[in-house]
């Protein structure tokens, strides 16, 4: 691989992945509309609002950590992203990946909401300072049977490398979401809060804490949120894709796995009220910690 | 490279491209002051979905567009408008809802409402009525959406020019002035 070529395939992913994603939002948008017996908007809506955000003319920041804040996210959700191999087999897609990956990936993916509660604890706004609260708070009930899970997937496998589990599942035949499905059920049931969909969407409440840590970021700054999300959200589902339902053999087979299990959490989503604090961080440690238990007990025999 | 960046005719084309997402993404604002906000509710929801026309809620100023006043202002209001009003971002627009916003409506000699929301801050459409249904709040936004489009709904940057004239007539109503002082 020459220089040129990795860039060009660390761009199009990049592209791809931004593009994707807000069509994902744009068909949650719409599925929920569905269920909610309206219309709904048109697919390509976030597009449009994207571009509306990026075409504000003034946009301002109350200090430099809140400028910044919009850039870890998107530092968080493109990284993510570069090391997570999308397609099999494929030097051109490989992207970054090496053999310790997914101990890095665990770290990379709460670097940005870091980053972004600093940014947000600057603009003063009490219902960011609230929002920011809630957040670590749920960060700390779903990392918890995640990593476990995770852990679980390494030792059972015993490595690290998000690329020897794909070809372990494809040389196999099989998906690891059967071979360790504790594992997978607690990974399952933490997509909604990692999503930070409802039940779990106590973080941007709109109806209760005026959305929380963005209340402050408007314009350009909401812009970039919104494509750091779109790519993020992409590179979360790719992960989860890779290590338990198989990764995929071409980009056509990503698109179809993610955007399938991307329907869990909006379905799961637009039939549930918002849980208060506490019992968001209780249901996430209550069955999934105890999946993830079984896992790593089932893994470690 | 500079020359195509400086041409009359490609700055024509992006604006309007910036003015078509604009028309196709508002963020309103629903400042409900008055018996005006119960029409909100099912504009939004099921059974007139005004997301199928690209409107939507927005929870905070900062991230708003239009800034929706429905129904007559008190004088004590009147100052939270003019600083929501503010912290949005260029460009903004805002809608004045019903009859109290055009000439007082009902409240026309009130001692503490406000006659003509338009002195106080810039409206780009007004909407007829006490109240109007939600058919007339859509046909509203959907008048917003075409001056948006032809580039006329440009209240926000009267606003800036005039800033000193918004200012007197605000003054004159509201005594106590201790406005924060905030950079937009």
């Amino acid at each position: 691989m020459t220089f040129w070529q990795t860039l060009g395939a660390v761009l199009l992913t990049i592209l791809i992945a931004f593009i994707s994603g807000l069509f994902y939002m744009g068909i949650r948008r719409k599925v929920i509309a569905r269920i909610q017996n309206r219309y709904g908007p048109p697919l390509h809506q976030n597009f449009l609002d994207v571009m509306k955000l990026w075409s504000k003319e003034s946009n301002i920041h109350h200090g430099i950590m809140q400028h910044l804040a919009p850039l870890w996210m998107i530092a968080m959700g493109v990284s993510t992203l570069l090391f997570i191999p999308i397609v099999y087999n494929s030097t051109f897609w490989a992207n970054f990946t090496f053999k310790g990956d997914l101990i890095l990936l665990l770290y990379l993916m709460v670097f940005g909401s870091l980053g972004f509660a600093l940014g947000a604890g600057q603009t003063g706004n009490p219902n960011s300072a609230i929002g920011v609260t809630r957040g670590l708070s749920q960060m700390v009930g779903f990392e918890i049977p995640w990593v476990m899970a995770l852990i679980a997937v390494m030792i059972q496998y015993k490595t690290t490398s998000l690329t020897d589990l794909v070809a372990w599942q494809q040389q196999h035949h099989t998906w690891i979401a059967f071979q360790q499905p504790f594992a997978f059920l607690a990974a399952l049931l933490v997509i909604p809060a990692m999503f930070r969909y409802s039940p779990y969407d106590i973080v941007i409440a709109p109806s209760e804490l005026a959305s929380g840590p963005p209340s402050e970021f408007g314009g350009k700054y909401m812009g970039l949120m919104m494509s750091s999300g779109s790519i993020f959200m992409f590179a979360k589902l790719a992960l989860i894709v890779d290590i338990f339902l198989g990764g995929a053999t071409s980009w056509l087979w990503m698109i179809i796995k993610t955007l399938s299990l991307y329907m869990i959490p909006v379905l799961w989503s637009a039939i549930n009220p918002r849980y208060r604090t506490e019992q968001a961080i209780w249901s996430l440690w209550r069955w999934p910690l105890i999946f993830a238990v079984l896992g790593l007990i089932i893994a470690s025999v | 490279m500079n020359y195509v960046l400086n041409d009359r005719e490609s700055a024509k084309i992006v604006e309007f491209i910036k003015n078509f997402a604009r028309k196709n993404s508002l963020w309103v604002l629903a400042y409900g002051t008055g018996c005006g906000a119960i029409e909100i509710p099912p504009t939004m929801t099921s059974r007139y979905d005004a997301e199928r026309f690209s409107v939507r809620g927005a929870a905070t100023p900062r991230q708003a567009d239009v800034l929706l006043i429905t129904g007559y202002l008190s004088v004590k209001t009147l100052k939270r408008v003019i600083r929501s009003y503010e912290q949005m971002q260029d460009p903004k627009y805002v809608i004045g809802f019903g009859s109290c916003t055009i000439n007082g409506g009902m409240y026309w000699d009130s001692y503490n409402t406000i006659k003509q929301l338009d002195l106080y801050i810039p409206v780009d459409v007004y909407i007829n009525g006490c109240m109007p249904r939600p058919e007339a709040v859509l046909a509203g936004f959907a008048k917003l959406q075409e001056l948006i489009g032809r580039g006329q709904a440009n209240g926000w940057r009267h606003y800036k020019e005039n800033l000193e004239w918004y200012r007197q007539n605000q003054r004159k109503l509201i005594k106590n002035w201790k406005m924060p002082d905030y950079n937009w």
